[in-house]
């Protein structure tokens, strides 16, 4: 059984990861500055929508990739929205994946940009996960959540 | 309803069709000590503030500022702001345009039009603070 100390340093260190690899950039930190007494599972609603609105917006993408003639603006707006709501929450790698997409909207490998776009929507959702789990593991242990500069 | 919690706490309209960012923006405000009514486009706004299409209605909400994204489907931010000088009631409220994008055509067009400020999105809460400020201070001015 991990202690509050074990746990918060396992906690900093993830996070430092996910920072350092790229999967987080500041907007998210932005958003746990936002979270207070007042809204104390602020970050934890944002996320939660993003992953729905993701979903939706991936199935979407899927359908509007295998249209016998692919509506490009159609593409184009879904990746538009997509890449809006990953740097809205801090999802760094997932933005830049749709910036890959939109240049090549007008090339034939949209299938692909479209599996990479997936993958790394999959990766951030696990790793956000993981953190959200941290935290609660943390918090039932007793300890509070380490601010991270 | 005239009491003095209303006239200290600006009343924001804040217009965005992305859900994630309406609930962004609407916390960044309120943690600026903001009232938000928040819109999921430009229509929904007009009808909110009483201003359909070309004639004034009277029973239109009263608000402080306007926050509008540039980018959404129907009516752009752009479009939304046009109306919205074009309204005698409306003209003198700021409006905020946000993009995610940084063209300065675009810039220059929405400050052309009468735009209060051009904001990169994602908004941080020391630049909404800002606002907030001198949202105050515009008001003070105008006593």
């Amino acid at each position: 059984m991990a202690s509050v100390t074990q746990l918060q340093r396992q906690f900093i260190e993830y996070t430092t990861s996910l920072y350092n690899e790229g999967y987080l950039d500041d907007q998210f930190t932005q958003l746990q500055k936002l979270q207070d007494e007042s809204n104390p599972d602020f970050v934890v609603e944002v996320v939660s929508l993003f992953f729905e609105d993701s979903e939706k917006l991936l199935n979407n993408l899927a359908t509007a990739l295998q249209q016998k003639t692919v509506d490009y603006k159609q593409v184009d707006s879904h990746v538009h929205q997509f890449k809006g709501s990953s740097s809205s929450i801090g999802a760094q790698r997932v933005t830049n994946m749709c910036v890959h997409f939109r240049n090549f909207c007008e090339e034939k490998n949209l299938e692909g940009c479209l599996q990479q776009a997936k993958h790394e929507y999959i990766l951030v959702r696990n790793k956000l996960e993981a953190l959200f789990r941290l935290e609660q593991q943390i918090l039932q242990a007793g300890g509070s959540i380490p601010m991270m500069e | 309803m005239a009491c003095n919690y209303e006239e200290d706490v600006p009343h924001v309209l804040a217009v965005d069709d992305n859900l994630i960012d309406r609930k962004l923006v609407e916390k960044l405000l309120k943690s600026s000590s903001c009232r938000v009514t928040t819109a999921e486009n430009g229509m929904r706004a007009l009808e909110y503030l009483g201003l359909k299409e070309t004639h004034q209605q009277n029973n239109g909400s009263k608000v402080n500022m306007i926050i509008t994204d540039y980018c959404m489907p129907g009516m752009t931010g752009y479009e939304l702001l046009q109306k919205i000088k074009e309204s005698s009631v409306l003209k003198e409220v700021p409006v905020i345009i946000m993009s995610s994008e940084n063209i300065p055509t675009r810039v220059n067009e929405c400050l052309e039009m009468g735009a209060h400020k051009f904001m990169l999105k994602p908004l941080k809460l020391s630049d909404v603070k800002k606002l907030r400020h001198q949202l105050t201070n515009v008001e003070v001015e105008k006593r």
